[in-house]
């Protein structure tokens, strides 16, 4: 169950399954051409020996001395320019200053993703998959720099050295430009033969002060999808049913066709369609428009409603995910228990660029524009829309402005709309632009969720037993995904974090409720851990507090089995001067850890209490996540993680009022701003292990920092997101 | 209806309805994308220009009302300040997914030319209307700082 997870790399493991997993995926990289590096034959490159000469699927070299590399993931702000060419450039033995990133066209075979057999981006795989096979592939570039220089000089290549993209031998040197055609040329080597370098001769990787590879992004000359211009180009917005499940009954265009610069309007599934000259024509001919909604087979209820039902549920017996011992009837023979319900809102993603996609459908062909995360899932599922093969459906990617989660959509909906688009003016590129409010009010939310944590207590305080129930739609079901994701109707990710429950408690029984309804959901940044940890923690938390007991040490207490959450948990302690550090009056400090996507996270709060308001002032992170390929982007991410979850912690939520979404824009779906924004201090544990998650397991623990933070100070214990003090 | 805008320096003559904001004018009839899209209604703080000066939000202002004002945008950025703030932005490796950034610079342009040397809760006045969901706000508090102290170092020349 755990491999199908971390092949899918949505889902994260227990520590020691990570640590498995990557010993398979090292040792398969070692083993073979299993990698999906198709190192390119010569013949079809020599007739280009003005342009940049392709070494193997994923590095090039010019004359001009330029190293490209195709990044095969999605850039989205995570990175991954920067760490993929990192591993290259490391063992390519590049200069860092020559590297260019460019993002890699829609390849499955060329360029998967090793953790989930398909090529896209999430679960925080980019480093972890690709930590050998752009190691190998900068190496086996390098060979061939090598054998080339050698045979020019007539020495052996095991003489030569290269070392800041100068290859050398004795006086004698070349550039990586003046080499690159005859390199090209050479046999590609045998993978199993390259030697790469051991952690201790790395120059690259670990280094802090090497620039990010995503440039262009202070100064405006970055392109993302909604900056993309074709010759001819015509921008779709869509009116969409206020209703998630509503369908266009009837509708009217004449005011709409009548406003400057429409040029079109019909029908697709998805609403009514407005084509215009430019954005801000096809949104007034949207106002203008009268649509019928036919709410027949609509999601017509509240939230409250929703979440009553999931208060109910955790109630009553679900279906078990895990189960150890009898924890049923310790409980019920229990002298002292401990009982809490939680609640979780709905959550949207709220990407800076709203949802948006070029596609241009010619025929039976298509060419699209746009950060693209799911590339084999969008690319299958627009070939299946114009019954055609994959080979016609090309693929340009381009920076994405945020996703956390929102641009892999499992039934690639607004890549689809915009396909649908096309086809009715073919030949002719056109942009869908979703607006802020289509983006907030268009689903695919994180779910709404109820928990229900009981344990029984030893004479010590230590829970002997715990029953945990869960409530909440699954994200897995229905999707191309749930015959690996769900086993035994269990979706995995409903539950991640408490179905591997990091502390030792003997008894232990994980149920799960997947009610349905017409709210689309999807994962967010961190996908189940965005609940789980919330209760896992605070729960711990409250018991730490009944047994009288420090929050730190009752947790090493039940964590004596896991020395990698031991070790992250001590250092954020130290580090936070934790238990010795006198706070202001009126301040309280909490603290959490979590293991997620192979690392492991802890944090530690400082809050200041003013009445029923409160200020998160400081963050003390500690990350092992292995290797750290670049610390300074690891630190970034972890800020990122925290300020992501801290917004979802203070105010983020979707509420539905009779299937109507309440929320249009940023004044009612409150995200943090600068003001808010706690100072984050980040640590990173020293490892030799391979690079697991970094983009989301920073998350997690924030929130339930800060309500074990509030708790201390206030002793109110809050169980609901986003929190509020009585 | 034509309406000629002054931008960047230059004037530009653009055919549009009264209403369209000066954002989509720019960005749709100009071609200038490095001004951002992210809400339309002056909640985030993606679309900021500058407008005589001021950091201005501009997808809520219309071409009709930005004739006879002199518009700046990312891309006609010259001041020592704002080279003062973009190198920081490098320097610190501010940005992730970037979309909002532009306008978070146009915004950090404009405080440190009306105040040399804001400090931290100035700063948090200034930019808090400008939204970053990748949550780049501390670093973009220390390249303000940065950008100021270097100011000040080298007598305002950038």
């Amino acid at each position: 169950m755990m491999n199908i997870q971390r092949l899918l790399g949505l889902a994260s493991e227990s520590t020691n399954v990570s640590r498995r997993s990557f010993l398979k995926l090292t040792a398969a990289g070692t083993a073979g051409l299993t990698l999906g590096v198709t190192f390119s034959s010569s013949s079809a490159i020599a007739q280009a020996t003005a342009d940049a000469m392709e070494f193997n699927a994923f590095v090039s070299i010019s004359p001009d001395n330029t190293v490209k590399v195709l990044i095969k993931h999605l850039e989205m702000g995570q990175g991954v320019y920067t760490g993929l060419a990192t591993c290259i450039a490391e063992e390519l033995d590049a200069a860092w200053s020559q590297v260019v990133c460019e993002h890699a066209p829609a390849n499955t075979e060329k360029y998967a993703n090793l953790l989930m057999g398909q090529q896209g981006t999430g679960g925080s795989t980019a480093i972890a998959n690709s930590f050998m096979q752009m190691r190998q592939a900068g190496a086996a570039a390098k060979a061939m720099l090598v054998s080339a220089a050698a045979a020019q000089w007539s020495v052996p290549a095991s003489e030569i050295s290269v070392r800041d993209g100068v290859v050398s031998h004795g006086s004698r040197s070349a550039t990586f430009g003046e080499l690159a055609v005859a390199a090209s040329q050479q046999p590609a080597p045998d993978v199993n033969a390259l030697v790469l370098k051991t952690p201790a001769e790395f120059r690259l990787i670990g280094r802090d002060d090497t620039l990010r590879k995503d440039t262009g992004k202070h100064n405006g000359t970055a392109i993302y999808t909604q900056d993309v211009k074709l010759p001819g180009m015509l921008t779709a917005v869509v009116a969409h049913s206020p209703r998630f499940g509503g369908k266009v009954r009837s509708f009217d265009a004449t005011e709409a066709l009548a406003r400057k610069g429409v040029v079109n309007v019909f029908q697709i599934d998805t609403g009514v369609v407005v084509v215009a000259n430019d954005y801000w024509s096809a949104t007034k001919g949207r106002e203008l428009l009268k649509v019928e909604w036919d709410d027949s087979a609509a999601e017509t209820r509240s939230t409250n409603t929703i979440l009553q039902q999931y208060r109910e549920l955790v109630d009553t017996e679900g279906a078990v995910a895990a189960s150890e011992g009898n924890a049923a009837s310790t409980l019920s023979a229990a002298g002292e228990v401990e009982e809490l319900v939680f609640e979780f809102p709905y959550l949207a993603h709220a990407q800076m660029e709203p949802m948006n996609c070029v596609a241009k459908v010619d025929g039976n062909s298509a060419e699209m524009w746009y950060g693209c995360q799911s590339a084999t899932g969008d690319q299958a599922a627009i070939a299946q829309l114009l019954g055609t093969g994959i080979e016609n459906v090309k693929i340009n990617t381009v920076f994405a402005g945020g996703g956390f989660g929102r641009r892999a959509n499992p039934a690639s909906d607004y890549v689809l709309e915009s396909v649908r688009i096309a086809q009715q003016v073919p030949g002719v590129p056109v942009k869908l632009v979703w607006s802020r409010e289509d983006d907030m009010q268009g689903g695919y939310y994180r779910p709404a969720y109820a928990h229900k944590l009981t344990a029984a207590l030893g004479s010590d305080g230590k829970p002997t037993a715990i029953q945990i129930r869960v409530a909440g739609q699954s994200i897995m079901a229905g999707t191309s995904m749930a015959a690996m994701m769900m086993v035994n109707g269990i979706d995995i990710t409903s539950v991640e974090g408490l179905s591997d429950l990091s502390y030792e408690i003997p008894e232990r029984q994980v149920e799960l409720h997947s009610p349905t309804n017409g709210v689309p959901v999807q994962w967010w940044r961190s996908v189940g851990h965005t609940h789980t940890a919330f209760s896992k923690e605070v729960f711990i938390d409250a018991l730490a507090r009944k047994a009288g007991a420090d929050p730190v040490q009752y947790r090493l207490d039940l964590l004596q089995n896991n020395p990698r959450e031991t070790a992250v948990l001590k250092l954020a302690a130290e580090k936070a001067e934790w238990g010795t550090k006198v706070l202001p009056a009126g301040w309280g400090r909490g603290v959490a850890v979590h293991t997620s996507f192979g690392s492991t996270v802890a944090e530690i709060v400082d809050v200041s209490v003013t009445g029923n308001t409160f200020k998160v002032e400081r963050v003390v992170a500690v990350i092992d996540c292995g290797i750290a390929v670049n610390p300074n982007v690891v630190r970034a991410q972890v800020e990122s993680a925290i300020a992501y979850g801290l917004s979802a912690a203070l105010a983020d939520e979707v509420t539905l009022t009779d299937g109507n979404v309440d929320q249009t824009n940023f004044h009612t779906y409150r995200v943090l701003r600068m003001d808010a924004m706690p100072e984050v201090e980040t640590h990173i544990i020293a490892s030799t292990n391979p690079p697991s998650g970094v983009g989301e397991p920073g998350t997690p623990p924030i929130a339930p920092a800060v309500a074990n933070a509030l708790a201390a100070i206030t002793g109110q214990t809050l169980t609901r997101l986003p929190l509020k003090l009585a | 209806m034509a309406y000629q805008l002054t931008i960047n320096g230059q004037t530009h003559e653009v055919d549009v309805e009264g209403d369209m904001p000066l954002l989509w004018v720019v960005r749709d009839h100009l071609n200038f994308t490095g001004t951002k899209f992210g809400c339309g209604v002056a909640q985030c703080g993606a679309c900021t220009m500058q407008v005589d000066g001021v950091a201005t939000r501009t997808c809520v202002l219309t071409v009709a009302n930005a004739v006879g004002r002199n518009i700046t945008t990312i891309e006609g950025l010259q001041s020592p300040q704002s080279r003062a703030v973009q190198a920081a932005w490098v320097q610190l490796q501010v940005p992730q997914c970037g979309y909002c950034q532009s306008g978070q610079v146009m915004s950090a342009t404009a405080l440190l030319e009306q105040n040399a040397e804001p400090t931290d809760a100035e700063i948090e006045a200034a930019m808090s209307g400008n939204i970053c969901r990748c949550g780049t706000y501390s670093r973009i508090k220390a390249g303000i700082h940065m950008a100021a102290a270097q100011l000040k170092n080298t007598g305002g020349a950038a």
